[in-house]
Order: structure tokens, then sequence, then C-alpha cells
């Protein structure tokens, strides 16, 4: 689509507001993901599929059939459906003797596969097993990673950043605070990531701030860590690339100091005392003819003023 | 007796203030990382796996998870908050975690061959009303687009110029006129695009024109001569058909003046050649050629050896090594000899 853009002329308004939607922007919306099944899943891996969307609802699509395809393998028919679909997060699960109860969590980059990690759930509680009020849907999760894991291994670090990038949700400016309900809580240790979600509970302390009372919702998940794909250094930092617009813009004359003290430096005029107005007096007033003799010095002053 | 109960009250009142935060307050060797922009917290601290082994999995990963996220909300607290239609809104920081973009920032779509042009000529955009006066009816219209004023197609009437055919449709020409315009339009939009991803784009060939040129005529003609199957290989020549000229291939010059240096490079190695009688020396062609002489000999040799001996037995390891050692006295001996 993106070879076509420019050249293949929508013909509707209609069709050209698809296309623009489609098209790269420069704040982008939100990723959306695609959650769809291999040729072969275990009941475990079809739930967890449909526990995932439900979790990452809006921005989600759940394919329903079976797609036989092998992402580490060949990712040309995950490209296409990330075409198709405009998802750029994706979820493919699977299960064969060799690798059972597979879950693939990856992104893309302008339609190309950017990360892949390859996870093996060793145990699974779904979310319907564990009966108690669960979040509304659309609630964006607060993100807590544990483990040191995620600090110094390489392959850590990728799957912490996918799986912020999978789980985040929209991207917002405000949020309320009685709204703080879900917690995904990642842990890392022994070789395995502990998944677990939880509902909030905002108990009084007694001050501002409430204490946290947690409460099991599911889905959990016990992952272990199977293949990785992960982009070259370049592909990864030309992804994170800003574009330049929305760099922040250095502003000219203002400085700090260690204090956090703000200075500016102030271009000024000098100021003609000759034109100021004092005391009305009949005795200074001008009489015609006179001439005023004008100030020769006008040039500008600087001087540093703190704001 | 008084400073006594002041100081018990403000002891008091501490541990009570104490007693509060308690509830609230979780201790971690090391600080966790916030990005409270996108809810978001990290914790670094190193798990005990005799703790996650010695008590219940579940209930070590709630309370772990419970302590990560009382401090994650007691840093969210700390934000300002308004009032936004009866719920306390927390205003979020811009998130610091920097992730991928999802495609390819914009660039700035390249200058078309007019941006171009009248840059280097310093032709600005004109702003044109919208509404012109037409005359005709008497009102202000549209200057394009539908019910448009002085509408050339809405004419019941042409005059037919004195140079034209009496015959010919001039409503007809116009339209015809039109559409030549649209789809040279779309022609040079195409080139623009083709030329902005640096595709090459094939030639244009003859765009219509009303009066063709003697050159372009000609090029008409070979351009249709070439567009056969065979590329024109087997088309035939009018009787006194010239070639046609300047297709194809275009001679390049040296400048008349400018690098005398090169061109006395030029022509003194021109003379050289001709100077020397003898022929080149080719080191490379020399050498491979010596060196697979004494390949072959030396392959004659071996040859000869191993005839001689015949079938005796199975001393394939025996031969193998007497061969190679038969090999690096070839070498010595070719080393000799180049000398």
């Amino acid at each position: 689509m993106t070879q076509l853009d420019g050249i293949v002329k929508p013909k509707t308004r209609r069709s050209k507001r698809f296309m623009e939607s489609r098209a790269p922007k420069l704040t982008e919306d939100v990723k959306r993901a695609m959650i769809m099944k291999g040729g072969n899943t275990s009941q475990i891996v079809t739930e967890a599929l449909k526990d995932i969307y439900s979790l990452k609802k809006p921005d989600a699509v759940l394919y329903k059939k079976k797609n036989i395809a092998r992402p580490f393998e060949d990712s040309t028919s995950l490209e296409f459906f990330s075409k198709k679909t405009d998802c750029s997060l994706f979820l493919f699960g699977s299960h064969n003797k060799k690798r059972p109860n597979n879950l693939i969590f990856g992104r893309m980059f302008d339609f190309h596969v950017l990360d892949m990690i390859e996870l093996g759930i060793e145990k699974y509680v779904s979310l319907s097993e564990i009966k108690n009020s669960k979040c509304p849907e659309g609630t964006k999760p607060m993100l807590v990673f544990a483990g040191e894991a995620f600090d110094t291994d390489n392959e850590y670090k990728r799957l912490k950043s996918l799986l912020i990038d999978f789980f985040r949700g929209p991207n917002v400016s405000a949020v309320r605070l009685a709204g703080l309900e879900h917690v995904l809580h990642f842990t890392a240790l022994e070789g395995k990531v502990y998944l677990r979600s939880y509902r909030c509970l905002l108990k009084k302390s007694g001050c501002r701030t409430p204490r946290i009372e947690l409460e099991e919702i599911g889905p959990s998940f016990d992952l272990v860590m199977r293949r990785t794909h992960l982009a070259s250094d370049d592909l990864y930092k030309l992804a994170h690339k800003q574009p330049k617009a929305l760099k922040p813009k250095k502003k000219k004359n203002i400085s700090h100091d260690a204090f956090g003290t703000t200075f500016g430096r102030v271009h000024m005029q000098k100021q003609d005392l000759s034109k100021l107005q004092t005391r009305k007096m009949k005795g200074l007033r001008k009489r015609k003819g006179d001439v005023v003799a004008e100030g020769d010095g006008q040039e500008p002053k600087v001087a540093k003023v703190e704001k | 007796m008084a400073a006594c109960s002041v100081e018990e009250l403000l002891a008091k009142a501490e541990q009570e203030e104490a007693e509060k935060l308690r509830s609230i307050t979780v201790h971690k060797e090391l600080d966790l990382d916030f990005d409270v922009g996108s809810l978001l917290a990290c914790d670094k601290n190193r798990i005990e796996s005799r703790d996650f082994r010695g008590q219940k999995k579940e209930d070590f990963l709630r309370a772990l998870a419970r302590d990560n996220t009382q401090l994650l909300i007691n840093e969210i607290w700390k934000l300002q908050t308004e009032r936004v239609e009866e719920a306390i809104v927390a205003k979020l920081p811009e998130p610091s975690t920097r992730l991928p973009r999802e495609k390819a920032p914009l660039k700035p779509r390249p200058p078309t061959k007019w941006e171009q042009f009248a840059k280097l000529k310093g032709i600005q955009k004109k702003k044109k009303t919208n509404l012109v006066w037409d005359d005709t009816a008497k009102e202000w219209r549209r200057r394009w687009g539908y019910k448009r004023a002085k509408d050339n197609t809405k004419e019941w009437l042409i005059e037919v110029p004195e140079t034209a055919d009496s015959n010919e449709d001039q409503f007809s020409k116009r339209t015809r006129a039109k559409k030549e315009r649209v789809a040279k339009n779309e022609l040079n939009r195409l080139r623009n695009i083709a030329r902005a991803q640096k595709v090459k784009s094939p030639g244009v060939g003859l765009l219509p024109k009303a009066q063709q040129s003697r050159d372009e005529l000609a090029q008409a003609v070979s351009v249709a001569r070439t567009s056969t199957a065979s590329a024109g290989r087997f088309q035939d020549r009018l009787a006194k058909e010239k070639a046609p000229r300047n297709s194809g291939k275009r001679r390049k010059f040296e400048p008349l003046i400018g690098d005398f240096s090169s061109e006395r490079q030029k022509q003194l190695e021109l003379l050289k050649v001709l100077d020397s009688r003898r022929p080149k020396l080719d080191i490379t062609k020399a050498v491979n050629a010596q060196m697979r002489q004494e390949d072959r000999e030396e392959a004659a040799a071996k040859h000869g050896r191993k005839g001689g001996k015949g079938r005796a037995g199975r001393g394939g390891k025996m031969a193998g090594r007497r061969g190679k050692r038969g090999k690096a006295e070839g070498g010595r001996g070719g080393g000799k000899k180049r000398d």
C-alpha cells in the first residue's frame, strides 16, 4: 500500500479519508494488535489468546480461523495481514510436540517484522477460572516489571520493551485517579517470566495517598522464553527515530542555573528622558520655537534580568 | 510540666504521622524506575529465590506486586490533580520510555519539476479570489468548477476560424484538446512521482501537438519503426529514406581548452606504445602460464611413478603421502626455475 501511495489517486472522499488514516503520521495512533492462531492450537493457547484479546480489546483484532504460518521461518503472511488490518503488533499462538503451548509476541516496523519473541506457556489460569469482578474493558493498565533480568539481559530488555509496547494502551495526557484499577505485573525469575494481572483496590490510609490491596483477576501465565528474533541495532535505532517536527525546539536566550532559576536576556531601547511626562507646571511648559536638544545615545542596552 | 506535655504531644503527633505513613511506605534497597507518563514501574531489585520457594508462590508474587504498585501509586498521587466533571484527574507527563514507531516518519515530498523551475525563476504563488464577475450572467460566480464564470464548455456557438477546415467540428475539437491536457497532466504527475521515488520512468515518446516540426516527425517515424515485436529489425526502409540521425548514442568530446596535463599524459602514453616494438609483458599471465606448465609436468611425473608401482595392494595412505611430498618438491623446483 505504501508503494502505491500517491500513485493511485483515491476516487472518492471516503477512500481518500481511508488512505489518510493508513498513511504514516507525525504522532501515531495507538498500535493495534492482531491475535491469531496457527495450524494447531491446544485449548490452553486458544483461551490464552482470547484472554489477551479481552485485555487489549479496543485496539486488537482476533482472528477466528486458523492461519497456517510459521513466523520464525517465513513472516510474509504476517506482514500481509499486518498491512491488511493496519496492525503493527501481533500475537501468534500454536501448539505442537516440539514446542507445546507456544505464544509469539511480535511487533512490526513499516510492515516488516522488527522483534519476535517466542514464549512457552508452562502454567496458565484463565480469566474465567478466577471468579470475581473484573476490570472494565479498555482500562489502561499499570505495568510493573520486577527482576534484574529485565535490566541486564539483552533479550529480556527487548522483551520488556515489547511487552510495554503491547500492553501499554493509548497514550493519554491525564488519568482519572479512581480509574487506576488494573495492574499487570511481570516478574523475571529463574529463567521464567511470571505474568500476573491484578485488580487494584484503593483503601483509606489516613493520608491523601491510598493504601493498595491487590486481588488477582487473571489471566496468569508462567512463561519460558524460547526462540527470539530481534532486530539489528541499526534497524532498531531507525525505528526509534523521531521526526524533526516532534523534537522540542530549543529556546533562545533562556538559561537555567543549578537551582532551577530561569535567566533570560532582555534587549531594551534606551529611554528617551526628554519625553518623560513629569509634573505639569506652567513654568515648564514648552514655548513655541523652542528646539529640544535630542539625546544621541540610543544604543540598545543589554541587561541580565532574572525572570 | 507544661514543656514536658508539649514534648509529649509532639512525640505523640509524630508517632501518629508515622503510623499513618506506615501503611503506604514500602522499603526497597534500590529505588524503582518510574515512567509515570505510561504508568510504568521497573523494579531492579534482586528477588530472593529462597523466599520465592519458601513461601507460597502466588502469595509471594502478590506481595511483590502490591509493594511495587504501592510505590507507583504513591508516585502518581504526587502529580498535579484537577477536577473534571465530578472526577479527580491527574495530569500525566509525557512518557519517557522510547518505543519504536509503527511506520517510518514522513519525509517531505521532493519538489516537482514545476516547483523546481518556479524556485529557480523566483515565481511565487498568487492568491486568487474564489469568485469572479461574470459579465454574461451578470453575477459573481466561481472561478472554477461547477457553474463557473466564463464557462467555455457551455457555449452553444463557436466561431470557426478562417484558417480552420470548415467541416471540422469545433466542439469535439475543444473536448479533445481538454482530454489531451488532462492526460498530459496525469503523465507529468506520474513522472514527478517516479522521480521522487528514484524509479526510472520510461521515455515519454511524443506528446500530442497541434503542429509537429520536421524533427518531431522524424522522431515519430523512428519510434514507430522500432515499435514492433522484433524492435524494428525486419522493418523495410523506403527507397530514398535516410537513416535516422541522433538516435541513441551521443558522442562526447573533451573540452577544447582545459586539462592540459591529462591530455599530455595521453599523448605520451600513445607515443610510448608506438615507440616500443617489443610486445608488452603481462606478468600475471606469464606467471600463470609457468605455474600451469609445472603442474602439468608434476602430474605427468606422478602418473608415471604410480604406473610403475602398479596395483600393489591397498596402499592408499602411503600413496597419498608420497604424492604430497612429490608436490612439495615440485613446488620447490618451480621456485628455483623462477629464479
